[in-house]
């Protein structure tokens, strides 16, 4: 098993295989993107107290379920990296935090459009939104610090600890924070055994959420390769297959 | 070199936090900045929302904490800053002892020099707030429960940021966030104690707060230090 972990982390072994994978990845995040978007804006019934504007959902939720996952991944690529020093680890945690933060990003904006109908304001001080910007400020940081580390290996070290700091805090501060104060509508899919949103709704999210993880597997492995070349530049295998995609 | 072996961990403690004490009062005026920060940062306050004594009623809580935090946030660099620029940071790191326990001595000496004297303040400017008496104690038990966790996850802090020349405002990006919890429950106790309830949940969460980082906080140090000393 272990053996099997350090060939998949060496440079060149994932540099090739992410290639032949990426095709696959993006193809699956167009069809679903398709399906969900198809789905979700034309097909699922109208909501009743909320309009048309409700759909929105279907890019906010998986946006915010994203938020969270990625920085998941992120602590998970962290504790690899500081345990097993494996590099691809650390490629991997920097490559995912921007789109991380990205979709933090949407979920804050999608919510405030779908505030101001809905609430009658762009931003309410509300337990989720602000666990959700505080969550923004942590990638943020993670972004930042790495940035200001010139050593990248000893980058990704610090941006391990901090990510595994981070994971650490999240429910603290998510859960302080719902108990300060709460006025976001309450889960409605989580709930798996009855959920109190309508099966021709749930599909259509579903969906979008699959394909938001695709849409991530593809930009984390784009982003990963690049940053593997870049880090590996001086070495045999990089120059061999760099030109032989050239020449 | 024998000698350093035979120190029983608890004497190195008390070593290294009375070292630290000593040079922290060698340099009095360092101590003192972070507590006049914390007095003109409340001060400005009156100045800047009108000095209607109901409005700075309510506020006083938040008020109070949130200046402390920024106050504690700033004096946060000097807790490894002249040890790592002379090289005792490395020499605490080779030393027998576990780095962890140095860390939390590190960390006691920094609070006694910067959160003790920033308690001991508060009263009069919660005070001049118009905090009520009974509240006041409250606020002082939320200080004294609170302003150790925000040295110990600020020490998280420092110890990533410290061999950048430029850490201040990356290290405030880093640790505001993770200061949220203890901001929440620690204005909510004092505000609860002011409309007149028991505000003991907050209280249990703030030493179950400080319970967590005097035993986790250490080892991210820890990491961060060898980390930036690599």
């Amino acid at each position: 098993m272990m053996k099997w972990i350090h060939r998949l982390g060496s440079p060149p072994i994932f540099y090739r295989l992410s290639g032949k994978l990426l095709p696959w990845f993006t193809a699956l995040f167009v069809l679903t993107a398709i399906w969900g978007l198809y789905d979700g804006l034309f097909l699922a019934p109208m909501d009743l107290k909320q309009g048309e504007g409700y759909r929105i959902i279907f890019i906010h939720v998986p946006a915010a379920w994203m938020s969270l996952f990625i920085y998941m991944v992120m602590a998970t690529c962290g504790a690899i990296a500081l345990i097993w020093r494996i590099k691809l680890a650390e490629v991997m945690l920097i490559s995912s935090a921007p789109i991380g933060a990205m979709f933090t990003f949407i979920a804050l904006v999608t919510g405030a459009i779908w505030g101001k109908p809905m609430w009658g304001t762009y931003w309410v001080w509300d337990a989720r939104l602000t666990s959700e910007l505080i969550l923004l400020f942590l990638y943020l940081g993670v972004i930042s610090l790495y940035g200001a580390i010139d050593d990248k290996r000893t980058a990704s070290r610090a941006v391990a600890i901090l990510a595994l700091v981070g994971v650490v805090n999240i429910p603290i501060i998510h859960y302080s924070v719902e108990w300060w104060n709460t006025l976001h509508q309450g889960p409605t899919v989580t709930k798996f055994d009855k959920p109190s949103i309508h099966i021709s709704m749930l599909i259509p999210l579903l969906v979008m959420a699959v394909s938001f993880k695709f849409y991530y597997a593809m930009m984390v492995l784009m982003r990963a390769r690049t940053e593997v070349l870049q880090r590996e530049r001086n070495s045999r295998w990089v120059e061999n297959e760099i030109l032989g995609n050239t020449g | 070199m024998q000698a350093s072996s035979n120190f029983s961990l608890s004497r190195a403690f008390l070593f290294l936090l009375k070292r630290d004490l000593i040079l922290a009062f060698r340099q009095r005026s360092e101590l003192a900045n972070p507590l006049l920060f914390f007095v003109i940062v409340i001060t400005l306050f009156p100045l800047g929302v009108g000095a209607d004594a109901k409005l700075l009623k309510v506020m006083a809580p938040g008020l109070i904490w949130v200046a402390a935090l920024l106050a504690a946030m700033l004096s946060l660099d000097s807790i490894f800053r002249s040890d790592f620029e002379d090289g005792t940071l490395e020499q605490l790191i080779l030393s027998a002892h576990p780095i962890t326990v140095l860390v939390l001595a590190k960390v006691t000496a920094h609070w006694l020099t910067t959160g003790l004297p920033l308690i001991l303040i508060s009263p009069l400017l919660a005070m001049m707030l118009g905090l009520s008496p009974d509240a006041m104690g409250v606020l002082l038990l939320t200080l004294f429960l609170g302003t150790p966790v925000l040295s110990l996850v600020g020490a998280i802090g420092v110890a990533l940021t410290i061999g950048l020349r430029k850490g201040g405002v990356i290290l405030s990006l880093l640790v505001l966030p993770l200061y949220v919890p203890v901001l929440i429950f620690a204005s909510s106790a004092v505000m609860t104690t002011v409309s007149g309830f028991s505000a003991s949940g907050q209280i249990y969460m703030l030493a179950a707060f400080l319970a967590f980082a005097i035993s986790l906080a250490p080892l991210p140090v820890a990491a961060a230090l060898r980390m930036s000393l690599s």
